[in-house]
């Protein structure tokens, strides 16, 4: 089904500036990377509030701290895999340990990246975010929720982590859509199976449900933006219902939304499952729907896992 | 303490011991009974493992009673092999992974510059430490954004745990290093209590750029068996090597 395409990076610069309006305790950092990021707006307007660290992501990290230390709310933003692979000891040890008011926006996360190939592509990013203590992992769908995530980010205490890509996403919110930080949201209600998507893969479970309707299976279709803390509630009400899950992220397979979903599942109520994700390999350059399709990131992945699912029901 | 411990880094704690205590007793600005004073000059613990020195120098200014002292290690304590801002009081930053005390200074810095404050932020730096990339990053930040409330002390003692700094990995020449950073440099005995107020005072008139204070020491000072002894980096001494040590600096065994 053919959406409308908006991007994430933009609504992340918006929201910046009007935080930056609001919160003169809001400092933004970024390492070399501030077009891309868009964190470029904020330093525009803001130029006393705004430091590039240069390219030494680790550092930046650390800065972040100070700054947090002495009651700034900082915003720290790269790509994906500089701002969580590059320096994750810093972000451990400095940020996550004390506990700061630190925001990592990263963008350009996943696959879709395209051209620049497996070096700055990130398939690790949620894995090495959602294990650390005191870190919040947010993953909005598309560019109004990015709006949204990042506005409720800056009241929420302690350490967050938001990732967003680089190519337009398929919009599936409005701006009217509910955002809580930890709260899945309904995009779709359904009987036979549940499809929880993150990120832009919301969109693609969301064509999958629609193909899975000609075939004559309901299936309900779950945001979950929120990665941790994940909403057990609403993800165990879904799947005792419907019976079967399917887990789909722009992410290695291995580690990220589905493992999350499957530790919830197996310790309170075990449904037959399956997961799309990137399988457990780096990507490469390519055009972000060529990789998207090579790496298996599809609707119709999804609609057949659906199937292997539900065939699996009762067995 | 680290008797009590069992366990710990007496030898780093004592080469950093005279510094220390000239910055809690005679050099900052704080108030032990109100730790979150947002005007007090901060103190960084880069050097992590120093943290037996740490709570001394915080016990004996009141952030904690020295009673305190003994649990260091122990389950449930609030003192931390390596420092915790969330569990020790007059700790500003949680340390341990060497090399990043210094880009957290700076963001102190920084802050401080942004509030039109005038608190200096002081660093307390390992020389094993200057092998870490992250070390040279934020010497760079530092210089470019004119952090001149920045003092780094260097504990140079020339030992690491595997041997000789310039043995395992030369950090010389050191001072030439921070210059060409943009720093101004300051070498001093850092056991010399007059040197090491003076090169703080100097710090202070320094304008548009941080200050180093390279402060020659010996590991392990003040202890015979200790002194420039790798073998007490990171190990604590027994009870006949504490009594024999207690008495070498003074103190009743």
């Amino acid at each position: 089904m053919s959406r409308p395409l908006a991007s994430q990076r933009k609504e992340y610069g918006r929201a910046l500036v009007e935080i930056g309006q609001a919160r003169p305790d809001v400092v933004v950092l970024d390492a070399d990377l501030s077009t891309s990021t868009r964190t470029s707006d904020f330093a525009k307007k803001f130029p006393d509030r705004f430091f590039n660290c240069g390219i030494a992501e680790q550092n930046m990290m650390g800065t972040a701290a100070g700054l947090a230390a002495s009651g700034k709310t900082v915003f720290a933003s790269s790509f994906a895999v500089f701002a969580t692979g590059r320096c994750w000891d810093q972000v451990r040890q400095s940020i996550a340990y004390p506990k700061f008011n630190v925001k990592i926006v990263a963008s350009h996360a996943g696959i879709t990246v395209g051209g620049d190939g497996a070096s700055h592509q990130t398939a690790e990013d949620i894995a090495l975010m959602r294990t650390m203590p005191n870190m919040t992992v947010i993953v909005p769908a598309d560019a109004p929720e990015t709006y949204k995530a990042v506005k409720a980010v800056v009241d929420r205490p302690g350490p967050c982590y938001v990732r967003l890509g680089r190519v337009d996403f398929p919009v599936v919110t409005t701006a009217d859509s509910p955002f809580e930080i930890g709260k899945a949201a309904v995009m779709k209600e359904g009987e036979d199976v549940t499809l929880v998507g993150t990120g832009q893969m919301v969109a693609v479970c969301l064509d999958a449900a629609e193909e899975l309707r000609t075939r004559g299976v309901s299936a309900e279709v779950l945001n979950m933006s929120t990665i941790k803390p994940l909403d057990k509630a609403r993800l165990l009400s879904s799947t005792e219902r419907t019976g079967a899950v399917v887990t789909a992220e722009e992410h290695n397979v291995l580690t990220g939304l589905g493992s999350a979903v499957a530790t919830v599942l197996g310790e309170n109520h075990p449904v037959p499952m399956s997961c799309v994700g990137i399988p457990d390999t780096f990507g490469e350059s390519g055009e972000s729907e060529e990789l998207m399709v090579k790496y298996g990131l599809t609707s119709d992945m999804v609609v057949t896992a659906a199937e292997r699912a539900i065939r699996r029901k009762g067995k | 303490m680290t008797f009590a411990a069992g366990s710990g880094h007496p030898g780093g704690s004592l080469s950093y011991a005279d510094i220390v205590a000239a910055l809690y007793f005679k050099v900052l600005n704080h108030r032990p009974g109100q730790p979150a004073w947002e005007d007090r000059d901060r103190l960084v613990l880069s050097k992590g493992h120093a943290a037996p020195v740490y709570y001394a120098a915080l016990a004996e200014s009141g952030y904690f009673p020295v009673s305190e002292l003994v649990n260091l290690r122990k389950l449930g304590s609030m003192l931390q092999g390596h420092p915790s801002r969330s569990r020790t009081p007059g700790v500003e930053m949680s340390t341990g992974s060497l090399g990043q005390g210094l880009s957290v200074s700076n963001g102190i810095a920084l802050a401080a510059k942004l509030d039109r404050k005038d608190h200096r932020i002081y660093c307390l730096c390992g020389d094993g430490e200057m092998e870490s990339g992250q070390i040279w990053e934020a010497a760079m930040l530092a210089a470019h954004y004119k952090l001149d409330n920045v003092t780094t002390f260097v504990d140079r003692n020339r030992l690491q745990i595997d041997g000789p700094t310039e043995e395992v990995m030369s950090v010389e020449p050191l001072a030439k290093k921070w210059e060409g950073f943009g720093w101004h440099v300051i070498e001093i005995d850092g056991h010399d209590m007059r040197q090491i107020l003076d090169a703080c005072g100097a710090a202070r008139q320094v304008k548009g750029k941080p200050t180093v204070i390279i402060a020659h020491t010996v590991k392990g000072k003040g202890v015979s068996y200790m002194e420039n002894s790798i073998a007490f980096h990171g190990k604590a001494p027994n009870e006949q090597e504490l009594i024999q040590g207690l008495r070498e600096l003074g103190e009743d065994a």
